[in-house]
């Protein structure tokens, strides 16, 4: 009878998982069933580009199919997880709309599936309501953010009708995707402003929680002489604590309030209903997580990683992707009954990622749990990297080929 | 200082190797899902912690119980007051 590999969610993490199963199994030994709701597959490092782009929402460059993306042996199912039962090994489904014609269900919406192997890839979500004030859509009050293809596209109108005033860049919560993120807008926005006559009559604010403009040292000792250089100002120690859209102030829970003419506030983020709903969150709802097995604490063959997880690295695409491959290892080792080999099989916290930083230059940053990060100098060859690697990802990551 | 060992603790966070976003945030996100006078560990490996940690705790204005040395890490233990 073949192990039954269930994986949830069809980001970065989830896609190369199913891949690298059903390229290293054989479909009489592991049935490998992949489950998401959308049908798509998107890459949001582009959705940093966007606001100062022409790109469409339906750019191959952010957005493809999901099936596109996996092996042929992955069965995917197109269906919202509406409940995890790990004591019976069971997942509660229901369908996207349509799917169930296309997979001849025979009328029925609603299924339920026994696994043997569970990978909850589900990621993480925006919660704005979790933020006083920002309950209403983004784009009110003069409040954006890109972190929804949809939201930058909102964003990049409202940049393409901005005049002038003050633009305040920060985060509403945390943790949130990809920390350099906010700091690689900012510099972003310092260029296209200048591009388009503007600069000279916009104050640019960038806040941070911290006491330093990013989590690490010496990256925030890189950045901190462009940001004096390009003339934009920052606020340290400021932990966002309400927004005032109709009198457009953003407030801090260390006591400061600054007015805005133009906000981009990455909203607050939690985990996934499902996993909150299924008691297998914490009180943001992420997943309690081993930082070297990854299995999920306190059950047997249920594994967590990217996002979803509440491990203490950044929640990105690149800390998915070596994660991916550790779960894979593992499960791969168990439905073979064989040994781990010394190589594979354990996260060491490994991230590498690339920090833009504007005028057609990037710094990189590559850590895990024993070394932290030396980014080198920022130079057009890091820059040229990112862009060869925002092109070739859709070639190369999600099939698990890297 | 408190002896740790007199404390109940409400919450810990293992931060150690975390550079990225690092055991301040850690320390920060802790803070802000537990209730009023929830006191919280987190163990960190970075050096720059000792500064960041009591830095950031008296600006927010919540107390800072101590820096406890172990091996190879430090556990720093604050409570939310507001």
């Amino acid at each position: 009878m073949p192990q039954h590999i269930m994986i949830v969610g069809g980001g970065v993490g989830g896609t190369i998982v199913a891949n690298l199963l059903a390229r290293h199994l054989e479909p009489q030994d592991a049935k490998v069933t992949l489950i998401e709701s959308t049908g798509k597959h998107a890459y949001m490092p582009g959705w940093l580009y966007l606001p100062f782009n022409h790109e469409g929402l339906e750019s191959d460059q952010i957005i493809r199919d999901e099936r596109g993306l996996l092996n042929r042996h992955v069965q995917h199912i197109r269906g919202t997880v509406t409940g995890i039962d790990t004591q019976n090994r069971e997942l509660r489904v229901h369908y996207s709309p349509g799917f169930d014609e296309i997979a001849g269900t025979g009328g029925a919406v609603e299924a339920t599936y026994s696994y043997d192997y569970l990978v909850l890839a589900t990621g993480a979500r925006l919660a704005p309501e979790d933020l006083g004030g920002l309950s209403e859509a983004n784009g009110a009050g003069g409040w954006h953010h890109f972190y929804s293809a949809e939201a930058a596209l909102q964003l990049r109108q409202a940049l393409q009708s901005f005049e002038g005033g003050r633009i305040v860049i920060t985060v509403g919560g945390i943790p949130y995707r990809c920390p350099p993120a906010p700091l690689e807008f900012t510099f972003l926005l310092d260029e296209w402003l200048a591009k388009h006559d503007l600069r000279s009559k916009t104050e640019i604010q960038y806040l941070f929680p911290l006491p330093r403009v990013f989590p690490i040292e010496s990256v925030a000792e890189a950045v901190t002489p462009l940001l004096d250089e390009r003339h934009i100002g920052y606020t340290v120690f400021f932990n966002t604590e309400s927004v005032d859209t109709e009198k457009k102030i953003i407030s801090s829970l260390e006591g400061e309030e600054i007015p805005y003419d133009l906000l981009v506030l990455v909203p607050p983020h939690r985990g996934a209903r499902v996993i909150e709903d299924a008691g297998l969150g914490d009180e943001q709802g992420w997943i309690s997580t081993d930082r070297n097995t990854l299995e999920v604490k306190g059950q047997q063959g249920v594994y967590a990683l990217g996002d979803a997880t509440d491990l203490p690295v950044s929640k990105s695409g690149s800390a998915a992707h070596f994660e991916a491959k550790v779960v894979a290892a593992r499960i791969l080792a168990k439905i073979r009954g064989e040994e781990l080999k010394a190589d594979e099989g354990t996260y060491d916290g490994e991230v590498m990622c690339f920090l833009e930083t504007g005028y057609n230059k990037a710094t990189q940053l590559v850590f895990n749990y024993e070394h932290p990060p030396r980014p080198p100098r920022p130079s057009l060859y890091y820059h040229m990297e990112k862009q060869l690697f925002n092109r070739a990802y859709w070639h190369i990551v999600p099939q698990g080929l890297v | 200082m408190s002896k740790l060992n007199e404390i109940t603790i409400d919450k810990e966070i293992d931060a150690r190797g975390s550079f990225c976003p690092g055991p301040l945030m850690e320390l920060i996100r802790g803070i802000k899902t537990l209730p009023v006078g929830g006191v919280l560990v987190v163990l960190s490996s970075d050096p720059g912690s000792a500064k960041d940690i009591p830095a950031w705790i008296q600006k927010a204005r919540h107390e800072f119980i101590g820096a406890f040395p172990e091996q190879g890490y430090t556990r720093f233990v604050a409570r939310k007051t507001h």
